[in-house]
């Protein structure tokens, strides 16, 4: 047990295999028959944020991405996006798991599953290990395109306790316009959770938070936006303000 | 020229019994690399800090992007000071314990060379935003090669003095490094390559906690041990406690900490017998590891005063502490019931704070403290400032310790009763705010190090015209001269 073979052998080599195959082999076993998707198969089919980008940015959209096709657009955006995702360590201060403990399921949505993270963008999985934002792994759709734009300028114009850094490189001179790499990681960021039935969070229907943190601002239910009675006209601008 | 030109010079005089083929310009430049890293990594690790606090002090610089400066702290930790310091201390103690000289000498320069070249270019391209996402591995792709054939320069140019060596029963040291530098290799080629390339999603995650797991715990911890196993008993001058001790702390490590990869990502999808073998296997080494420690402290019984007149065994004595507290945080940590709770809040944070800096990173303080004046041939310059050293980096990690697993408490039972985030995150920012003055305590008793290093290289210098070897003697009362073991 002193002897350099017997220590190479059974403690470097042998031990290693063992742990190799208990914990790094058996695991695939279960998922071994899943497809892995390409980013091609992923971007088949833009989610509706990455139309109203185009929309809302044609000039930056066409220059980023020409003439092609939505899908090719997007094939390419979803790459660069999750190139940058991990290139500014979003994924350090972002998860992308939810668990199925720790009412994690009930601030972020049903807990994770295997199909999710079988595909190209998730070789390696950007699970992460610590959150001090929130869970992403659905969080498209969350927050329009605007949101983002204000957001990743500057976070703590839109959240001022965020302590996200702010990111000016994503964007033209002006501060407004997001170039590639902000549509990239926006596309990106809206892209994630696209998979799942969208629904409202969880956290607005539990009725006791809003008794104990009645100012919170977030736990605010969103209200329908109330129709005006009908038969009544809306009130015109000079009216409002008077003479 | 000085009256004792006759003699050797301090600087370049070895220890009395210091075999003639001991490479100390390797030894040396390992170390100034690795204390190079570890100056930039401690300012990274600040500023980051910082960013916390909202304050980033060099906004709209693409390069210096927050996030990839928090992967520059950790990768320079790891692969720029631990390991350069590792490799100093394998070119120091890896002859005497072998009584054999190291693979080639131009090896050496090579293996200084081309792992600093990868430190490099690892910095270079997380600068640029090339991070693979592999956490603690993020070394851009490209670099992935360059470490293989880092690792396998190491392993010929310290496998063949161990294999040369007539012992047949290698010393304690050399069966942690044995099995380390193989471990390095392997768990590399199996955190960077396979995910990257080979499987993905829930087959892939078990492999990047494997990767997490075992650079820490079958790279780190190895030659951390062996360091601690060579140097506290020559610098208390007594053998270690017990053989049989060794014996198992060493076995438990090999066979436990392999399986335990999976602990990272409890409540993953990873399959749960995956998740539960690996909570197992995590409270049963804990109390193997508990056993190294044991091994230590009955070592250090006897020599209670060591404390007060040795610096360096003060180091190795209150990282040995540290550890402790780290593996009885270990075997709780880990349980589902405070995975709930801590996972993904600061807590874990303070505990990887606490094992790398607070005892692995002491450790290697406790070796510069031990090694620099044989280094250089002449006494520490300041014996003042190597007590600022221990007492402002002992207590910035306390403090910094503690007040990280305050705030991962709070942030993690806050968020388990659904608070806002935003009330999480004004919630900790004092805890934040220690934090970074923590950090700063930390700084500036690395700073004292250093400077400390620096004027005693240069008092020396200027010491080579006239001073004789009596300094180097009068140390010599304090501390053990090295030798053979």
């Amino acid at each position: 047990m002193e002897r350099f073979s017997f220590i190479f052998i059974v403690a470097g080599l042998l031990f290693f295999a063992l742990a190799f195959a208990t914990s790094a082999w058996m695991p695939m076993l279960p998922v071994r028959n899943l497809e892995v998707r390409t980013v091609e198969q992923l971007a088949s089919v833009p989610p509706l944020e990455f139309y109203e980008l185009a929309e809302q940015y044609p000039e930056a959209y066409h220059t980023a991405f020409g003439d092609q096709a939505p899908e090719a657009a997007f094939e390419e955006a979803l790459r660069l996006g999750h190139k940058i995702y991990v290139g500014e360590a979003c994924w350090h201060c972002h998860s992308q798991q939810i668990r199925p403990w720790g009412n994690d399921e009930a601030r972020y949505g049903r807990k994770s599953y295997p199909e999710e993270y079988h595909n190209e963008l998730n070789m390696p999985p950007l699970w992460g290990t610590r959150r001090i934002g929130p869970d992403l792994i659905r969080r498209g759709g969350k927050q329009s395109n605007d949101w983002h734009v204000a957001h990743f300028y500057h976070p703590p114009d839109v959240n001022p306790v965020s302590v996200m850094p702010s990111y000016p490189w994503f964007f033209e001179d002006d501060g407004l316009t997001p170039n590639k790499k902000g549509l990239a990681i926006i596309a990106y960021v809206q892209w994630l959770g696209s998979w799942e039935p969208r629904v409202e969070e969880t956290v607005y229907e539990i009725p006791y938070l809003e008794e104990v943190y009645p100012e919170s601002e977030v736990l605010v239910p969103r209200k329908a936006v109330e129709e005006p009675p009908a038969g009544e006209e809306e009130t015109s601008e000079e009216e409002f303000w008077g003479e | 020229m000085s009256q004792s030109s006759s003699q050797e010079s301090p600087r370049s005089a070895p220890a009395a019994n210091e075999p003639p083929w001991i490479e100390r310009g390797l030894v040396k430049g390992h170390l100034i690399a690795a204390v190079t890293w570890l100056a930039i990594a401690m300012f990274a690790g600040l500023f980051y800090s910082l960013q916390l606090l909202q304050h980033w002090p060099l906004p709209k610089i693409e390069v210096l992007s927050p996030g990839r400066i928090r992967m520059i702290h950790t990768n320079l930790i790891a692969f720029g000071f631990l390991t350069n310091a590792f490799f100093a201390m394998l070119c120091w103690t890896v002859p005497r314990l072998t009584g054999q000289r190291l693979a080639a000498p131009w090896l050496g320069k090579a293996i200084l060379g081309a792992w600093n070249l990868i430190v490099l270019a690892t910095f270079v391209g997380l600068h640029l935003g090339e991070a693979q996402a592999v956490e603690w591995g993020e070394t851009p792709v490209w670099v992935d090669p360059l470490v293989v054939v880092g690792a396998i320069l190491v392993w010929i140019q310290f496998y063949t003095p161990i294999v040369k060596t007539k012992e047949k029963s290698l010393y304690v040291s050399l069966w942690y490094f044995t099995a380390g530098f193989i471990w390095l290799g392997l768990t590399y080629i199996m955190g960077n390559f396979f995910p990257q390339y080979l499987v993905a999603g829930n087959a892939a995650g078990p492999l990047l906690g494997l990767y997490i797991h075992d650079l820490v715990g079958l790279w780190v911890t190895p030659m951390g041990w062996g360091m601690m196993y060579f140097f506290v008993p020559i610098i208390l001058r007594k053998p270690i406690w017990s053989h049989a001790l060794s014996l198992v702390g060493f076995w438990g490590l090999a066979f436990f900490y392999p399986l335990q990869g999976v602990h990272h990502f409890l409540g993953s999808p990873i399959p749960m017998f995956a998740q539960y073998s690996a909570v197992v296997s995590t409270i049963a080494i804990e109390i193997v590891v508990t056993t190294v420690v044991i091994n230590f402290f009955m070592t250090w019984r006897g020599s209670e005063g060591s404390l007060r007149e040795s610096i360096p065994i003060r180091w190795f004595w209150l990282g040995a502490l540290n550890y402790f507290i780290t593996c009885l945080q270990c075997a709780f940590q880990v349980t589902l019931t405070f995975q709930q709770v801590i996972h993904f809040t600061d807590w874990v944070v303070g505990h990887a704070h606490l094992v790398m800096f607070g005892v692995f990173s002491f450790w290697i303080y406790g070796m510069i403290e031990h090694l620099w004046p044989k280094l250089t041939g002449h006494e520490w310059w300041s014996p003042a400032l190597r007590s600022w050293s221990f007492w402002l980096s002992a207590l910035g990690l306390g403090a910094m310790f503690l007040t990280l697993t305050a705030s991962g408490l709070i942030e993690g039972f806050m968020s388990m009763h659904l608070v806002p985030r935003e009330t999480i995150l004004a919630t900790v920012r004092p805890f934040w705010l220690v934090r970074t003055i923590t950090g700063l305590s930390i700084l500036g008793g690395f700073s004292c190090l250093v400077f400390n290093m620096v004027m005693t290289a240069r008092a020396a210098r200027i010491a080579h015209v006239d001073t004789e070897y009596a300094p180097y003697e009068r140390f010599d009362d304090e501390e053990v001269t090295v030798g053979a073991v």
